[in-house]
């Protein structure tokens, strides 16, 4: 009897695709549509990306498959990531790189002390200072050599733990009680998120020029740096403050009846606990300030953008915009799409630890 | 359990622990406190009950400033309250607070929530914390517990833990606010016990509680409260026979009607 029922009912997975795939004939015909269109078009994308693409090579000539020309970007990796960094120090730039990378097992594993991986954080934007540009026994190495991904990586990770703590205190400043400090954060955090972010980038390149005295000038990354920073400072210091607010006044309180001050109630009881709510937005602001840092090319920083586009106006890989200007995505994509799924995981833990 | 507040245990030369004088407070054009005054010896117990809203929780957290007050004076261990903070925070170290909703840290263990004040606002070593903190969570029986977090943990076991971390600040008053007002029935009678512990160790507590029965077995004096105003005090005994004011009449009878009188 129950044999007989169990052969009569249908596989679970043919059960899915009748539910989900063709529950009635509109959603049959869109299917086999969609079906269709996949079917003609993967075989020819991955036909022109992979197959009958060109990957060796040293010129344009070698480009014969008929498919993409991946020469450009094959040839000029290391302008790509090093850009025009000294041949000789590029494994400065590759131990930079690992210790960015590093933050994201850091928080991911839950055992490590979070005091540890918020020391390495704050400690980080010095290090990589140091590492990348020189100074203290590391030859020196001038901003108009920064280019590619370099640049990317550099402004982003940088700009992303400056503007954390910066963050945190406009954030603190716009609940404070003090009117004066109130209304100075108010301003700051409005004024920049009501102004354009190249706006702000002409301004720093430009504009801060003619405040200085003669002959004192700011580094340009340094400038673009700052501006970034405040920038990200203003967007974290809102998301910040929605975690405060939505915490319990009760923790406060017993904070308070506990004989805490401010700055203790805040450092070991509130800000704990908001932040490790406020991880997956934040990280979300991080993916934001990293697509961001491509604009610096509009005030002559070479990022990885500005990199593809010196390679697509030389005159030996022109015409080949398609294929450098895809792998720009794809780079971009790679990174911001694991943050973001990242982000995700982070969020859904947090949901089961409630 | 034994009744502890016979033969009574407070001296009537005994050193003033807390001082309210004609204290007024209002939020916006509500008068909360109406010319509050009350004194409150060394060792004394206190409850005060009183319909929702008749000020009396607002009464407690004024004498630890959690609501600050606009007229009349609170002189808490021979300190005057003004709103200097580190003289507040003072003060605060040495009045223990239990609230209705417990207010656990709950990013930190048990064990952490109980050591922290102490190593941050009291100075103490962190080894020298620990030892104390699981001495007083032993006392509440939540030893075995830890190592957990609060979230763990039921509202009973909660409001003893948060007992505990009062107590970790070697509190010279302790101000309970409706202490198991959020808790299921049958967790009750456990906070309620630890509360009388403390009690019969002569700690000077003032309780806003709606348990009949505590006041009976612990209070030295049952204060009643009613639209800001504090209508009667008394010892239990007599309070609960003999009440003076209809007021306080109406409100025992309302109680003990619905039966909130076991405990």
């Amino acid at each position: 009897m129950s044999s007989l029922s169990a052969s009569r009912r249908p596989h679970p997975a043919l059960r899915w695709v009748h539910k989900q795939l063709f529950p009635n004939l509109l959603q049959s015909i869109l299917t086999l549509a969609t079906l269709g269109l996949l079917l003609w078009s993967v075989p020819k994308v991955l036909d022109w990306l992979i197959f009958s693409a060109t990957f060796v090579g040293s010129s344009k000539a070698d480009c014969v498959g008929g498919g993409a020309c991946w020469l450009p970007v094959v040839n000029r990796i290391d302008l790509f990531v090093y850009g025009f960094y000294p041949d000789t120090e590029t494994w400065r730039v590759n131990l930079a790189f690992v210790l960015a990378g590093a933050i994201i097992p850091l928080l991911y594993f839950k055992r490590i002390d979070r005091r540890w991986v918020l020391g390495y954080m704050m400690l980080l934007p010095f290090v990589m200072w140091w590492l990348l540009k020189g100074g203290l026994g590391l030859s020196s190495v001038s901003s108009t050599q920064f280019a590619g991904i370099l640049v990317t990586v550099f402004l982003g990770v940088i700009g992303m733990l400056f503007a954390l703590p910066m963050g945190i205190l406009l954030a603190l400043g716009r609940r404070s009680k003090k009117p004066a400090i109130k209304l100075l954060c108010v301003l700051y955090i409005e004024l920049v998120r009501s102004v354009p972010v190249i706006t702000l980038l002409f301004m720093a390149s430009l504009m801060v020029q003619l405040f200085l005295p003669e002959g004192v000038t700011i580094d340009i990354l340094a400038r673009v740096l700052i501006v970034l920073v405040m920038f990200t400072a203003a967007y974290m210091a809102e998301t910040i403050r929605g975690g405060l607010q939505g915490m319990a006044k009760g923790q406060y309180e017993a904070a308070k009846a506990l004989g805490f001050s401010y700055w203790k109630t805040m450092s070991v009881i509130i800000l704990p606990q908001v932040l490790r709510n406020t991880i997956p937005p934040l990280l979300t602001q991080f993916i934001g300030l990293f697509k961001e840092t491509t604009l610096v090319v509009v005030v002559g920083v070479l990022d990885v953008v500005g990199i593809a586009m010196s390679t697509t106006s030389a005159p030996e890989w022109i015409g080949l915009e398609h294929e450098v200007y895809l792998f720009l995505a794809m780079f971009f994509f790679v990174i911001c799409f694991a943050l973001s799924r990242y982000a995700r995981h982070l969020e859904k833990q947090l949901e089961k630890s409630r | 359990m034994n009744t502890v507040n016979e033969p009574r245990s407070v001296d009537a030369d005994a050193p003033v622990a807390v001082r309210i004088d004609a204290l007024n407070k209002w939020y916006g054009h509500f008068h909360a406190l109406k010319n509050v005054s009350l004194e409150v010896k060394t060792g004394e117990r206190i409850v005060i009950c009183g319909p929702s809203g008749s000020g009396k929780s607002t009464l407690i957290r004024c004498v630890n400033q959690l609501e600050q007050h606009q007229e009349g004076d609170i002189v808490v261990l021979g300190q005057l309250l003004d709103d200097h903070p580190k003289r507040l925070r003072q003060i605060r170290r040495e009045v223990g607070m239990c609230f209705q909703h417990f207010n656990l840290f709950p990013h930190l263990s048990v064990l952490k929530n109980c050591t922290l004040p102490q190593t941050a606002n009291l100075g103490i070593a962190e080894s020298e914390a620990m030892a104390y903190a699981l001495k007083l969570l032993e006392r509440v029986k939540m030893r075995e517990h830890a190592n957990k977090y609060p979230g763990q943990l039921s509202g009973g076991q909660q409001q003893r833990i948060a007992i505990a971390r009062a107590l970790c600040m070697r509190p010279k008053i302790m101000l309970f606010d409706e202490p198991t007002s959020a808790l299921d029935p049958e967790m009750i009678a456990e906070v309620l016990e630890v509360m009388v512990d403390l009690a019969a160790e002569g700690m000077t507590m003032l309780c806003v509680t709606h348990e009949m029965g505590f006041a009976r077995k612990v209070a030295d004096r049952v204060v009643f409260m009613d639209q800001g105003e504090i209508v009667e005090q008394a010892p239990p005994e007599q309070f609960f026979s003999q009440p003076e004011s209809p007021r306080t009449q109406q409100f025992l009878n309302q109680i003990i009607n619905h039966g909130v009188t076991a405990g």
